[in-house]
């Protein structure tokens, strides 16, 4: 008789099946991210706790770029840190020079000229655009589409050749003062801004039917780090972000300020929260930006474009060569800075990122006591664990991809 | 609009307020050196629907740096809360990573105190940097920046431009 | 000897005749590979000197390397603090011989307006830099010259010597001494 023997051969399918059912857990690895890492954006670090490859738990660490700007602040006159706020977020320096020139203006309770506004309106408009492109240019690039880089950086190269003609520089632009600007608007600017508004909107379409209906894209950001209206409330995020999340929520709108109020534009919001409504935000509003600097490069205002404060603005170099009273003024302003009062000012524009603030004490002189500047990327930053957790580790550059940020400003 | 909060009441008063001011925008130290109580924190809230700031201010003496932790509150004030400590080394209670945030951990100074020059003082770098040497005061050479008014020469005047200060005496003998 | 032969019925165009040196040091000098230390401002003019308008890949090193392991210029664009200045070295230190350096824009250089407590006054304090570029950010044109003056300065390279003895940039007969500093300033186009 020929005996019966039942042989079990588990193979390794099987062999998962059953540590999937008996929810078998591996050990937990740390994986380090950073602080040199292309999809950083910079110089931040991460340290993940995965389980295969899912993140259990994730802890950001910043800082390595922190430069002492505040401390800098303290030491010098309220002309000479302009060009610190260039380096702030230097993927949109004139936003920075425009919101710092109001905090001071504030403080000082000077108003500018209306041509001043609205100068002013177009330089932050265009450094949204510029921020927005390469933001979307960075994370379509992390995620896999090479193209929409090159593409959405080409049209970065325009805004450059934009802020060369308006004021010489390329990226640190300084291009406020206290008081108004450095110098007026070159006519040949307007043909120029003309034209490249009129090109934009084919990039940004381009780059809508590259990205927006992609079924890789859509797969990668889809439902991916949804963030709830009340965990952004309750995180402080700001911009788009906020926006993302279904906060009808813009500086512009809620407090105008710098001529905000004499323009139409719309603000876009998110439904879900998740990655893919963050980009549909920042696509959005650089349409709306478009809108705005047409708006403004068809009612540009005549007239002066410095606020007619001596004692802070610096005179014409013509008049310092030729009269007395012009020329003490620029000594003063030059050596000791304005004679700014004694107060404090807290002053919030909507930046690209999100809310940047200044925060400054005066005791009078020509010195800042204090400044401190509310870094949009600091806040939304914090957002990084409460994102990263349960997803997989190739979901994080996409994460911080529509986070957006810049460590510049982050660390100051 | 302003308002000064005690101390202790800070904790419940941001409880209340935050019914009206749904989001705690900034968190900002100021150190008014010689004044007592020395150091002062500053909360910015912003409420969405008044669409107007408000501002908090808690004065923090010198000899007893501790205060309420907001973090209970408002998730965002962690953060902002980490730095005033890094900076200024006031302590938060019931802090979840009270720990330095720009700053390296083990920096022996809180830079943005009035007293801690802004050239830096000499310290030792972590120890994954220790290839790197250490960090240095930098060298200001009659900086910072901030050009003096009594001279006439534009060599000392602008004195940054020399390495060493020996090399500059050198080179203003000369 | 019925090699030598061969090679001299050859036709002309097709063979050069060369030291081993200066064709090892041609093959290295168009074939740089960055590793691109983005740090800060200047992060983003390297990201336009690659991007279309000024083209890196004109001199061959449009291969940015996020891994160190395979580049073989290291360029550190931007504010080194203090907290960043470990890991800059060590990046440097996983990057194999032979490898050059360049600093890219005042900041890297000298610490440039950063004189503070956290800002490294210039990362030659723990990297042998060859090439410092001034401008604050330089402009794209100064860096692919910059990259230009690496290459000049590779050519020039004992490129077996330095194989056998391990001492890397052992110059030949046009000697560099020193870094090369190019100038990055902005020059206006108004």
């Amino acid at each position: 008789m020929a005996t019966r023997y039942e042989m079990e051969m588990i193979d390794s399918a099987a062999r998962a099946h059953q540590a999937f059912e008996e929810e078998l857990h591996g050990e937990k690895l740390i994986v380090n991210m950073g602080p040199s890492h292309p999809s950083t954006h910079g110089v931040f670090r991460m340290v993940l706790e995965l389980d295969g490859e899912e993140i259990t738990n994730c802890w950001p660490e910043i800082g390595f770029l922190h430069r002492g700007d505040e401390k800098i602040a303290e030491n010098m006159t309220y002309t000479q840190f302009i060009p610190y706020t260039d380096r702030l977020d230097y993927l949109a320096p004139l936003a920075n020079n425009v919101a710092y020139a109001y905090a001071v203006e504030k403080l000082c309770g000077i108003d500018v000229p209306v041509r001043c506004k609205y100068i002013r309106v177009i330089c932050a408009e265009l450094a949204r655009i510029s921020s927005h492109l390469l933001g979307i240019g960075a994370m379509s690039m992390d995620i896999g589409a090479m193209t929409v880089f090159l593409y959405t950086f080409k049209q970065r190269e325009l805004i450059y050749d934009l802020c060369e003609t308006i004021c010489g520089a390329r990226l640190t632009t300084s291009y406020t003062r206290i008081g108004g600007l450095a110098n007026d608007m070159p006519e040949s600017f307007i043909p120029m801004c003309r034209k490249f508004i009129a090109d934009l909107p084919a990039t940004i379409d381009e780059t809508d039917k590259l990205l927006t209906r992609n079924k890789i894209f859509i797969e990668r950001n889809k439902d991916i780090a949804v963030l709830s209206r009340e965990d952004a409330i309750n995180y402080g995020a700001t911009g788009p972000i906020l926006r993302g999340s279904g906060v009808e929520h813009d500086l512009r709108k809620a407090n105008p300020y710098g001529g905000y109020e004499n323009f139409q534009f719309d603000i876009p919001t998110g439904t879900v929260g998740d990655c893919m409504d963050r980009y549909l935000v920042r696509m959005e509003e650089m349409r709306q930006s478009i809108r705005i600097i047409q708006q403004a490069l068809d009612s540009m205002p005549g007239g002066e474009w410095n606020a007619p404060e001596a004692k802070i603005v610096l005179p014409e170099k013509q008049a310092v060569l030729t009269k007395m009273e012009e020329l003490i003024h620029h000594f003063i302003n030059v050596t000791q800075g304005i004679n700014a009062p004694v107060g404090e000012v807290y002053f919030g524009a909507e930046n690209p990122k999100g809310e940047l603030g200044f925060y400054i004490v005066s005791k009078g002189g020509g010195t800042p006591h204090r400044l401190k500047i509310r870094a949009p990327s600091f806040v939304n930053l914090q957002l990084v664990p409460l994102l990263c957790k349960g997803h997989m580790m190739s979901d994080t550059v996409a994460i911080l991809g529509s986070l957006d940020f810049v460590m510049g400003e982050c660390d100051r | 609009m302003q308002r000064v909060v005690e101390r202790d009441k800070l904790l419940e008063t941001c409880r209340q307020l935050k019914a009206d001011y749904e989001m705690l925008t900034d968190i900002a130290g100021v150190d008014n050196f010689g004044e007592d109580p020395r150091y002062e924190v500053v909360y910015h809230l912003y409420s969405f629907q008044k669409h107007e700031y408000l501002r908090l201010k808690v004065k923090v003496p010198e000899d007893d740096m501790i205060m309420d932790s907001l973090v209970s509150v408002w998730k965002t004030a962690d953060w902002h809360e980490r730095e005033v400590f890094d900076m200024f080394g006031i302590r938060f209670r019931n802090h979840p990573n009270l720990k330095r945030i720009l700053m390296w951990d083990g920096y022996p100074y809180y830079p943005l105190r009035k007293d801690f020059p802004l050239a830096g003082i000499q310290t030792e770098l972590p120890e994954y940097a220790e290839d790197a040497g250490k960090a240095e005061a930098a060298n200001m050479l009659g900086g910072p920046f901030f050009g003096g008014t009594g001279t006439t020469s534009s060599r000392e005047r602008e004195p940054r431009q020399y390495d060493t200060p020996a090399e500059q005496q050198e080179k203003l003998k000369s | 000897m019925g090699a030598k032969k061969e090679i001299m019925n050859a036709p002309s165009q097709d063979v050069i005749v060369t030291r081993v040196d200066a064709a090892i040091s041609w093959m290295r000098k168009n074939s740089v590979w960055p590793m691109p230390m983005g740090l800060a401002c200047c992060g983003i003019e390297l990201m336009a000197v690659g991007a279309s308008r000024f083209d890196i890949a004109r001199f061959g090193s449009e291969v940015m390397r996020f891994s160190p392991r395979q580049s073989d210029l290291m360029i550190v664009a931007g504010t080194c603090v203090y907290k960043m200045a470990g890991v800059v070295k060590r990046v440097w230190d996983q990057m194999p011989n032979p490898k050059w350096c360049m600093a890219m824009g005042a900041c890297a250089s000298t610490g440039g307006m950063y004189r503070s407590y956290a800002t490294v006054q210039g990362v030659d304090r723990f990297l042998p830099v060859d090439v410092y570029i001034s401008g604050c950010p330089p402009r794209p044109e100064a860096v692919l010259e910059g990259l230009m003056a690496i290459q000049r300065k590779i050519a020039n390279e004992q490129a077996l010597h330095a194989m056998k003895t391990g001492i890397a940039s052992a110059p030949t007969h046009q000697p560099v001494t020193g870094p090369v500093i190019v100038r990055g300033d902005y020059a206006t186009r108004r």
